[in-house]
């Protein structure tokens, strides 16, 4: 007769639930994990702690005076003493209320935006809010006091650079990619010789060009402002990127869409901005976004040819003699800045492209 | 779309468009004279609290605008570097370019200018440390020298360490704000500029005291206005400006005592005044406009004690500025 | 009249007939006003300026110049220093951005994220900053030459630099240097003889580890064979500044790394989307017949990955080489600093020297553009 004898139980197999299953199996499942989690903290307690000690432990928030910073940390005095300057430039103080008008603006059009169904509304009310702030900006009419583009500078100037070069290069770089799309060789050509030759070159030796040799350009008397010439040669560049990118889209829509326009007896612009274009927009919203942000962060090159933006005023506001060597509490500061800038739009654009994806596969 | 782009930007009234006439016409038409200057330099054009500009370009500027338009309030001040003051000029962005610019032969014959006058007499010279413990330039060799890119400081600097026999490690930019940080933050040894400038400099210093300037003068750097080629007119204008301002100082005419003088019998004066002869309308000008200068901006040893004399932070003395009756080097061709 | 207007062949050639006219008028028109400008304004033109004498000092010079050198010389030494930094930026920017890329896929929660967040942060952080950043911010508060940070009284850093010590030229420098070289061709030749031996035999030649393994022993062996005499100029404290040795510049120092971080976030962006487009039957298929995981990702996923990684990645050194240019902002002397800054000052001649500098830029661009046609061409399926 045979015997049973009773096994131990095995034991239960370990969670495979909870915060120490999922420590184990993120952070410590093989010795080479182990050492490389070590080392990732390792490096954020080398980093982190001495960096909060800076910012924010030791630094000096209150004051007015640079004798007020006694702490070992950052003196963000310099930061509030300076921030109109890194705003608005050297922006008159007394017309400041234009440019606050601007972003409160903003906000309202966001929010107001989504109560608008229609398109073309949606396109008016933009396009006119564009208007009106540049008018707020310059000013010059309507009774208000003109201010010079020189005055101009700061995080203001970052926004007009980059809004400028966005809005402009828009309607150029579709152009230019149909015009490469086309089927007339001579068109063609000279789209892509455009395109080509912007993008072999840096944005310096634009900005360069149109700094020093625009001018020559034309008969004497014609003359542009700084400013001005630097938003040609950034709407062109940007235009040639944007072109790039649409074509992109161009080449994924369906050779059946073309065909079917043409079917219906749409003529050549019908097609290609009811049809098309739509579709090669959707398709390409995410290198277009892209190409904002690195237009975004190429208008600091604006420094280079003597125009104050933001990362310019860095060097201006430091070169108080009031204010001597605070240049590091500048940098961080429009760091972050830029920063918080670039990341907000990868992120919208990120959105964008899931509220489009319409996944035609 | 891209006419409308050009409608737009017309519309935003960005592009000035002007007749081809004279710059004197266009000044006038525009009210206002465009004048280009460094902008961070103490005692030559820098902005001071409340965005005023202050100092001796500037006031060159202002007796501009004084003596054409009658108002030296009249201008628009241009920012510039040293590397895009020549192409403004050209391109017609400014009117006159007043931002301690060199007089060499080259740039009066190959870049399409004339040089008006010289409204500074300077000498390149050496700033260091006061620990290096250097007292003479003939100690720096080997040392690293900050330099501003674009300026005949930097070609002077390699022919005299050249002619010394001396190595030395140059490090430019092409702002004095980055050339001086540099210094400061001792990326180099030296800070190489035109001796007033090195002044004008030190006071931007933190620590003042612990920087000397060495006592040799490597070069001539005769520092005056320029104007474009082509435009006598005009450059006869800015020449009898500043000539105005030298001949004052010489008559004894100050901006406190101008209006004194209306009733002087001294033909010379008179001249000077505009209540005698046609000096202004030989030029297209009012008859007063070398009074306008003065009595407004004031006749040029005003100017230089109150912008770099030797009761200013700079505490420069006349030195070869002087009149030539001083042993200086300021001379006014004759208002006849 | 208005129905050859319709005629969409006619319309095509008279838009286009219209467009070269616009064209050629445009271009005459801004010619012959920069002609008449320079004319009229007395400015220098043509290109004599190229052998005149340039008159100033460049402190990084890697062929021999002094002041009495030409601006044509002046040419070839920004167009030099601009190859320099770029190829120095590539190699190291190619480095992290694989090992930042990996990380980022890793399984391992914490580099996982940390990865992530050194692509989130310095994407978004515009290249010049960073640039003026290591500059002004980091490298300036280095210590001055008297206090260098000093590394085994051979390495030092300061504010004016980082200093090296560097091998004197002798035989055994030489033979060094040529063995390494002759191990790094000879293990190309290895990778073409196991490959071809694998697609006949289907044997597995380990050559990674054979050639890492030469590389380190065969110069060590020659080192000993020529004479075992390396012998560094060491950097020494001498007046103002360290001589001897090899300095690497802060202006130099500044850029590379941030041409380095910069561009590796997106080399490492490019080769997460490369190997995550590998799709998974692919692994699972190199499992299933009996591949281990080395060799599945050596045969499999790399060869897979590789081919979509490489083109955006080669698009970003093309970037690397542009934004090289931005070392005017720090002084470092590539040719738009050196070339289309000091000479363009110097001798005012805005126009040619521009040009100059574009095209030796179109030039970069087009050889990389070329290179990326061969790869694209080169990798392409072949289908069978």
């Amino acid at each position: 007769m045979a015997v049973y004898e009773q096994k131990q139980a095995l034991e239960a197999p370990s969670s495979t639930k909870g915060a120490i299953h999922w420590i184990k199996e993120n952070l410590f499942s093989s010795p080479l994990n182990t050492i490389m989690t070590l080392m990732g903290f390792g490096f954020l307690y080398i980093i982190i702690p001495p960096l909060l000690q800076w910012a924010y432990f030791d630094a000096n928030f209150v004051g007015t005076t640079r004798e007020q910073c006694t702490g070992d940390g950052a003196c963000w005095v310099f930061i509030k003493m300076k921030m109109d300057m890194f705003l608005y430039g050297f922006y008159p103080e007394t017309e400041l209320w234009r440019l606050k008008a601007i972003v409160i603006m903003f906000v309202a059009l966001v929010i107001g935006l989504r109560f608008i169904k229609s398109g073309k509304v949606k396109f008016g009310i933009v396009f006119s809010y564009f208007i009106i702030s540049l008018i707020l900006t310059a000013g010059g009419i309507f009774g208000l006091e003109s201010v010079p583009t020189d005055k101009w500078g700061g995080l203001m100037l970052t926004i007009v650079v980059a809004s400028v070069g966005i809005v402009f290069s828009f309607p150029i770089g579709i152009i230019v990619a149909f015009g490469r799309q086309s089927n007339l060789p001579i068109i063609r050509s000279v789209c892509v010789t455009y395109v080509e030759m912007i993008r072999g070159v840096p944005l310096i030796t634009i900005l360069f060009m149109s700094s020093v040799i625009l001018p020559l350009f034309f008969p004497e008397g014609i003359s542009f402002d700084k400013l001005l010439r630097a938003l040609i040669g950034i709407t062109l560049f940007q235009a040639a990127y944007v072109a790039e990118n649409i074509r992109g889209g161009l080449q994924a829509i369906p050779k059946g869409q073309y065909e079917a326009a043409d079917a219906i007896g749409l003529s050549y612009w019908q097609k290609m901005l009811l049809v098309i274009l739509p579709q090669a927009l959707k398709v390409a919203i995410p290198n277009l976004a892209g190409a904002f942000i690195s237009l975004f962060q190429d208008t600091t090159l604006v420094l280079i040819i003597g125009l104050f933006d933001l990362l310019a005023m860095v060097r201006i506001t430091a070169a108080d003699s009031h204010w001597l060597g605070m240049e590091t509490e500048g940098y961080v500061f429009v760091t972050v800045i830029f920063w918080a800038f670039c990341y907000g739009m990868s992120r919208y654009s990120n959105k964008l492209e899931k509220q489009f994806d319409t996944n035609l596969k | 779309m891209t006419k409308f782009t050009k409608l737009s930007l017309a519309a935003l009234a960005f592009v000035g468009m002007s007749a081809t006439a004279g710059t004197l016409q266009d000044v006038q038409k525009a009210g206002v004279v465009k004048c280009g200057v460094d902008g961070g330099l103490p005692g030559f054009s820098e902005i001071v609290s409340g965005g005023e500009y202050k100092g001796i370009d500037v006031d060159g500027c202002r007796a501009m605008a004084a003596a054409v338009l009658g108002d030296a309030k009249k201008v628009k001040f241009v920012n510039l570097n040293s590397k895009e003051r020549f192409a403004a000029l050209q391109s017609g962005e400014i009117d006159i370019l007043v931002r301690n610019t060199t007089w060499t032969e080259t740039r009066d014959t190959s870049l399409g200018f004339n040089f008006v006058a010289v409204n500074y007499y300077d000498g390149q010279g050496f700033m260091v440390r006061k620990d290096l413990g250097v007292k003479s330039t003939l100690e720096l060799d080997g040392a690293a020298v900050c330099i501003q890119t674009g300026t005949t400081t930097e070609l002077n600097v390699a022919d005299y360490f050249k002619s010394k026999g001396m190595k030395y490690k140059s490090v430019s930019y092409d702002s004095n704000d980055q050339v001086l940080a540099s210094y400061e933050a001792g990326r180099c040894d030296v800070l190489t500029s035109d001796a007033s400038q090195l002044y004008g400099l030190r006071t931007k210093l933190k620590d003042k005291a612990n920087h000397i300037v060495l006592p040799e003068i490597i070069s001539k750097e005769p520092l005056g206005p320029v104007v474009r080629q082509g435009d006598d007119q005009w450059f006869n204008i800015a020449r009898w400006t500043f000539n105005s301002m030298v001949a004052a100082e010489e008559a004894g005419i100050t901006s406190k005592n101008i209006d004194s003088l209306k009733s002087s019998k001294n033909p010379g004066i008179r001249r000077i005044l505009g209540l005698e002869g046609k000096m202004g309308a030989n030029l297209g000008l009012n008859a007063d406009f070398a009074y306008q200068v003065i009595k407004q901006v004031g006749n040029y040893g005003e100017v230089f004690e109150r912008n770099v004399g030797v009761n200013t932070p700079l505490k420069i003395s006349r030195g070869l500025n002087a009149l030539w009756t001083e042993g200086g080097l300021q001379y006014s061709p004759p208002f006849r | 009249m208005m129905r050859a207007l319709r005629n969409q062949k006619i319309r095509g050639m008279l838009f286009q007939v219209l467009t070269i006219l616009g064209l050629v008028a445009f271009l005459w028109y801004i010619g012959s006003n920069t002609m008449a400008n320079i004319e009229q304004r007395g400015i220098k033109s043509g290109f004599d300026f190229l052998s005149g004498t340039a008159g100033f000092e460049i402190d990084e010079a890697p062929i021999k110049f002094s002041s009495s050198d030409t601006h044509g010389r002046v040419f070839l030494v920004g167009l030099i220093n601009t190859l320099i930094i770029t190829f120095i930026g590539i190699i190291f920017s190619t480095i992290l951005g694989l090992i930042i890329g990996v990380f980022r896929l890793s399984n391992n929660w914490l580099i996982k994220k940390l990865a992530a967040a050194y692509i989130d942060i310095f994407r978004n952080i515009p290249i010049l900053l960073q640039i003026l950043f290591w500059y002004n911010v980091v490298l300036r508060a280095l210590p001055s030459p008297k206090q260098s940070i000093n590394f085994l009284d051979s390495i030092f850093m300061n504010n004016r630099g980082l200093y090296l010590p560097i091998p004197d030229l002798n035989t055994t420098t030489i033979s060094v240097c040529i063995s390494v070289l002759v191990v790094v061709v000879g293990a190309f030749f290895l990778n073409k003889w196991a490959n071809k031996r694998q697609e006949e035999t289907g044997k597995d030649f380990p050559v990674l580890l054979t050639s890492l393994g030469a590389l380190i022993i065969i110069p060590i062996i020659t080192y000993f064979i020529s004479g075992a005499n390396f012998n560094f100029d060491y950097p020494a404290l001498k007046g103002f500044n360290f001589r001897g040795g090899k300095v690497i510049s802060p202006e130099f120092l500044a850029l590379t790394f941030a041409l380095v971080i910069y561009t590796a976030t997106f080399i490492a962006e490019a080769v997460r989307s490369g190997i995550e487009a590998v799709s998974k039957g692919q692994k699972e298929a190199a499992a299933s017949i009996g591949l281990s995981s080395y060799q599945s990702l050596k045969l499999v996923v790399l060869p897979q990955a590789i081919r979509i990684a490489i083109p955006p990645v080669i698009n970003q050194y093309l970037n690397l080489a542009k934004n090289s240019s931005l070392a005017a902002a720090v002084g470092y002397p590539e040719i738009v600093t050196v070339f289309a800054g000091i000479s363009l000052n110097q001798t005012g001649q805005a126009i040619e020297i521009l040009a100059i500098t574009m095209l030796v830029y179109l030039t970069i661009s087009l050889i990389v553009s070329a290179i990326l046609n061969w790869f694209n061409h080169k990798m392409k399926i072949k289908e069978r």
